[in-house]
């Protein structure tokens, strides 16, 4: 009876309390909703809703102060396009109640050293804004105010740190001067003044040496490509100019004038900008990516904002946001982009383009995939029939007339995308319009993107597709048919040596034999590369490698899955027959010679010998370099190949440095066993038992505690790994430096210009090398600087790795 | 996002707990919609532009052992995975909108179309016409075929 009586009473108790708190919960939600949901379409005007929120959210004030600041601070950060609307209505708060005002400017610096210190630098930055624009509303002072930017200046100036960082400093000012340069010029004119001519003179004396590897053309006809702390410093100054009347921003506030310039405004606290420190990472420099102007767009439509207006940024900097915001659901991305809120005083669907083509081509590399462009570019034009397509089509063209000057590394991205988009649409094209490539050489870019773009569409469709597609002149350009090279099976084949046993194997192989049986067929072999007296043992026997390599493949022919199944099969016969480098790269070019005319089976062959260690990547890229590669050496293939084998290492080893600093981090954390008093016979047992139980080195997560000697040889194993990645960097970058000098060398002797679209193609590879890879490269640019970029060098060679190096400097 | 559908292998051998549990943290997508004569290299094409495939299972005719317009595509990571949700479901591979979702698994025996001819089940009972997909749906090739062989 009292048991019950007591479970009553327990329960009653529990659960009133669950409602309390389940409605304080409610109303916690539904403020946030409210916030959150401010100045999104509703039937009333905004300035109702901001007033109706204000005298809300005052109401609550006391119940739900924590969490409406909390709020309040995050949803200007997270929705900067509706800065302007949080201003106001922190402003509106601010005017009602002084302490809540004062307590969340706290909460705003608060924050801001959080996002410093953190290294959120985009956070901070849109945090720097909404203080400027608080002073709009009268939460702040503009003399505290300018104390915070004079510290950023000072940390602007510092010296002995690097570039990248007091960058950041001046970009933040920059880009927060928009909202609050006409309020400070109206009553701080003189301080304005001030900080432009700081801000003039470290603009003046900053290094520009990354520009030349951040570009997509690396010209500035027609329209110059500026980097981006020049860009909104020219936008900035020409706002100056205007007296900083900024016209394109909303501005509710305007409308509260009479009550906020009542209100009284808080002072921020001084805030130091955090040291610099060596781990501190930097957002990278850009470069600002133009390829319209007004002229562009249709006469009789709104104007395209100039290059160096406010407007221009600002528009750009929001529909870059609503990319951040929705860059995963395509669909919505296009929706919005499309909703843009001034849709119809700019010419939108150009300035979509630029901006989502600003981001396929991002140097070093898109933030996002680059597919998920193409196919937000496919809804677009789904969602506006009637002129997203043309004025795709019209951006193409451009970038085509263009391509002459563009880097090879947003050439590839280039074809990738055109082809990717032709494949949505029937592969229909005005190729009529393009026949003048025919008439250029090979190597030409124009010519070159026709044929690369051809090579991707037959990957994407098949043979006959491709022929039928575009008129009968461009049959120079267009690839061969997709088939295996079985030199043994054409005119003449059964005279070539091995032939016999290539029919032997061939029979054998059709018996599903062992490996074994395979490898006895094969080592009766004789070596081409033995000497008479047999003296010295060769490496490998060639002619066994290209009898097994050849005779495997082609059986394995029909289809990736058939070859996988082979290579699988009889790995162990790869690995006997191949050892070292010169035997894999004698093997490579089998492969070669067998898929020369199906680059992309080549690719998938190499992708899928590097997987199962039949190859080692140095073998892939001194293959690569040879001399036999040579008449490919433009073919953007064989560039596929060489990334997919350095993006191989890079993964490998960063994925044992996570597991190493995972382990680490969970010895540290754990009681330390090996300090642990010997006399303890479980723990001893215990510890036995898990050397001995775990056959890997690595525990698996949340298993066991992993033990200092385990944490050691994976430790020995990373370090393994990062040599052979250093080594293979060192690979690559020699032998571009050979191939490139030893161009220039010839070209000096047979009294030519060095400038050939070789020599062109073979740099920009090199620079994709350095921006495809720059974190794992940067790793090593010490070594690189004292062992190959020397001062010796071709210049032309030395400021590649210079521009590499500037990006962080 | 990169939800599966509300479609449910009825073959699944395990309850539906385990199905779900499969599908949320698997690797492999079914695609389906494809042309009988798309090829495994268009297939790897496409897809890998979301991220490192680590194999590619043609779905087959029960019968003639030839392809009948699905496949498995699967990735090393489940992100991967989910951006082909993203970026490829609902574009065209072949001229063709391919489909693409999640599934729990590939095990032998599922690359065969579990159709009573021999494909896919929505072969059989179609109505319309479809050159990629060998035609009319079976069961009005049937009786046209019964119709015929009458008169």
């Amino acid at each position: 009876m009292s048991r019950r009586k007591r479970d009553d009473g327990y329960e009653h108790g529990y659960r009133k309390r669950r409602r309390v708190v389940s409605e304080q919960a409610e109303i916690e939600d539904r403020l946030e909703s409210l916030i959150i949901r401010v100045g999104d379409k509703t039937s009333s005007s905004l300035e109702s809703n901001l007033e109706g929120l204000a005298s809300v959210l005052e109401a609550d004030m006391n119940t739900y102060k924590s969490k409406i600041l909390r709020i309040l601070s995050e949803c200007p950060i997270q929705m900067p396009e509706k800065c302007t609307i949080y201003s106001t209505l922190v402003g509106l708060l601010n005017a009602k109640n002084y302490n809540f005002g004062g307590e969340f400017v706290e909460q705003m610096v608060r924050n801001l050293k959080e996002a410093l210190r953190e290294g959120q630098w985009e956070s901070a930055r849109l945090i720097v804004r909404f203080i400027s624009d608080m002073v709009n509303c009268h939460i702040v002072s503009a003399s505290s105010l300018l104390q915070l930017y004079d510290s950023f200046i000072d940390a602007a100036m510092e010296q002995g740190v690097p570039q990248v960082r007091r960058d950041w400093y001046m970009y933040a000012l920059l880009t927060a001067l928009p909202w609050v340069g006409r309020e400070l010029f109206e009553k701080k004119e003189n301080d304005l003044e001030r900080i432009m001519a700081a801000m003039e003179g470290y603009l003046r004396r900053r290094n520009t040496a990354h520009v030349a590897a951040l570009r997509v053309w690396n010209c500035d006809t027609p329209h110059p490509q500026e980097e981006y702390l020049e860009c909104i410093w020219a936008q900035v100054r020409k706002l100056r100019t205007d007296e900083w009347q900024e016209r394109h921003i909303y501005r509710p506030y305007l409308a509260f004038d009479s009550i906020l310039s009542e209100a009284l405004q808080h002072n921020l606290p001084v805030i130091l900008p955090p040291p610099h420190t060596a781990s501190t990472q930097y957002p990278l420099p850009w470069v600002v990516f133009r390829m319209f102007d007004y002229t562009d767009c249709p006469e009789a439509g709104p104007l395209l904002p100039g290059t160096h207006s406010v407007e221009r940024y600002l528009i750009e900097e929001h529909l870059h946001q609503i990319v951040t915001r929705h860059h995963n659901e395509r669909k919505e991305l296009a929706t919005q982009l499309l909703a843009f809120p001034q849709r119809n005083k700019i010419p939108l669907e150009y300035m979509i383009v630029e901006v989502l083509f600003s981001e396929l081509f991002n140097m070093p590399s898109p933030r996002y995939l680059e597919i998920s462009y193409g196919c937000t570019l496919i809804e677009l034009c789904k969602l506006q029939p009637s002129t997203m397509p043309q004025v795709l089509a019209q951006a193409t063209e451009l970038l085509y007339e263009r391509i002459d000057t563009m880097n090879a590394t947003c050439f590839d991205r280039f074809v990738s995308w055109f082809s990717y988009h032709l494949s949505n649409f029937q592969f229909r094209w005005s190729w009529d319009d393009w026949q003048n490539c025919l008439s250029l050489e090979k190597d030409h870019p124009k010519a070159k993107f026709v044929s690369e773009v051809f090579g991707k569409c037959l990957r994407l469709s098949y043979y006959k597709r491709v022929n039928e597609m575009v008129p009968e002149c461009y049959s120079p350009l267009l690839p061969p048919k997709p088939e295996p090279y079985f030199k043994y099976q054409t005119e003449g084949g059964n005279g070539l040596p091995g032939a016999t046993q290539v029919q032997a194997l061939t029979e054998l192989l059709r018996k599903k034999p062992t490996p074994e049986e395979v490898l006895e067929l094969i080592q009766q072999l004789p070596n081409p590369l033995k000497d008479d007296d047999g003296d010295m043992e060769p490496s490998h026997n060639p002619l066994a490698i290209e009898v097994f390599v050849q005779t495997l493949l082609h059986l394995g022919s029909k289809s990736f899955t058939h070859t996988f199944a082979g290579l699988a099969k009889y790995h162990s016969v790869f690995k006997t027959i191949c050892e070292n480098e010169e035997a894999q790269i004698c093997m490579l070019r089998q492969v070669y010679e067998l898929w020369q005319n199906h680059p992309q089976f080549l690719g998938v062959v190499v992708d899928k010998m590097l997987k199962t260690q039949i190859v080692e990547c140095c073998a892939v890229a001194n293959w690569i370099f040879s001399r036999d590669m040579a008449p490919e050496f433009t073919r953007s293939y064989i560039w596929e190949i060489l990334h997919l084998t350095i993006r191989k290492m890079n993964k490998h080893v960063v994925r044992l440095e996570k597991e190493v600093a995972d382990a680490r981090a969970k010895l540290r954390a754990a009681p330390s066993d090996s300090e642990s008093s010997d006399d303890d016979p479980n723990r001893e047992a215990g510890e036995k038992r898990r050397r001995t139980v775990s056959n890997k080195d690595t525990p698996k997560d949340g298993e066991e505690q992993p033990t200092e000697e385990m944490v050691e040889r994976m430790e020995e194993r990373l370090e393994a790994a990062q040599s052979d990645q250093k080594n293979l960097f060192l690979i690559v970058f020699q032998r571009f430096i050979m191939i490139l000098s030893e161009h220039v060398v010839r070209c000096d002797t047979d009294g030519k210009d060095f400038n050939t679209f070789w020599y062109q193609w073979t740099v920009g590879r090199l620079q994709q090398v350095f921006m495809a890879h720059h974190e794992q490269v940067e790793k090593y640019s010490q070594t690189l600087e004292t062992l190959l970029f020397t001062h010796d060098l071709d210049s032309n060679i030395l400021d590649t790795f210079r521009q590499f190096q500037a990006l962080r400097s | 996002m990169a939800v599966a559908s509300t479609y449910r292998d009825q073959h699944f051998k395990g309850s539906r707990v385990e199905q779900e549990r499969l599908l949320g943290q698997s690797c492999t997508l079914y695609v389906g919609n494809l042309s009988f004569y798309t090829t495994e290299e268009q297939i790897h094409e496409l897809f890998g532009k979301c991220g490192d495939i680590k194999r590619i299972i043609m779905g087959l005719d029960k019968f003639t052992r030839t392809p009948c317009g699905f496949c498995f595509v699967e990735f090393y990571l489940r992100n991967d995975a989910e951006n082909a949700i993203r970026f490829v479901n609902g574009t065209r591979l072949d001229d063709r909108i391919v489909r693409t979702d999640w599934d729990a698994g590939f095990i032998e025996g599922r690359q065969y179309g579990r159709g009573k001819t021999g494909g896919q089940v929505r072969d059989e009972y179609r109505t319309d016409f479809d050159g990629g997909r060998g035609g009319w749906g079976k069961m009005i090739q049937q009786k046209v075929a019964t119709s015929a062989a009458n008169n």
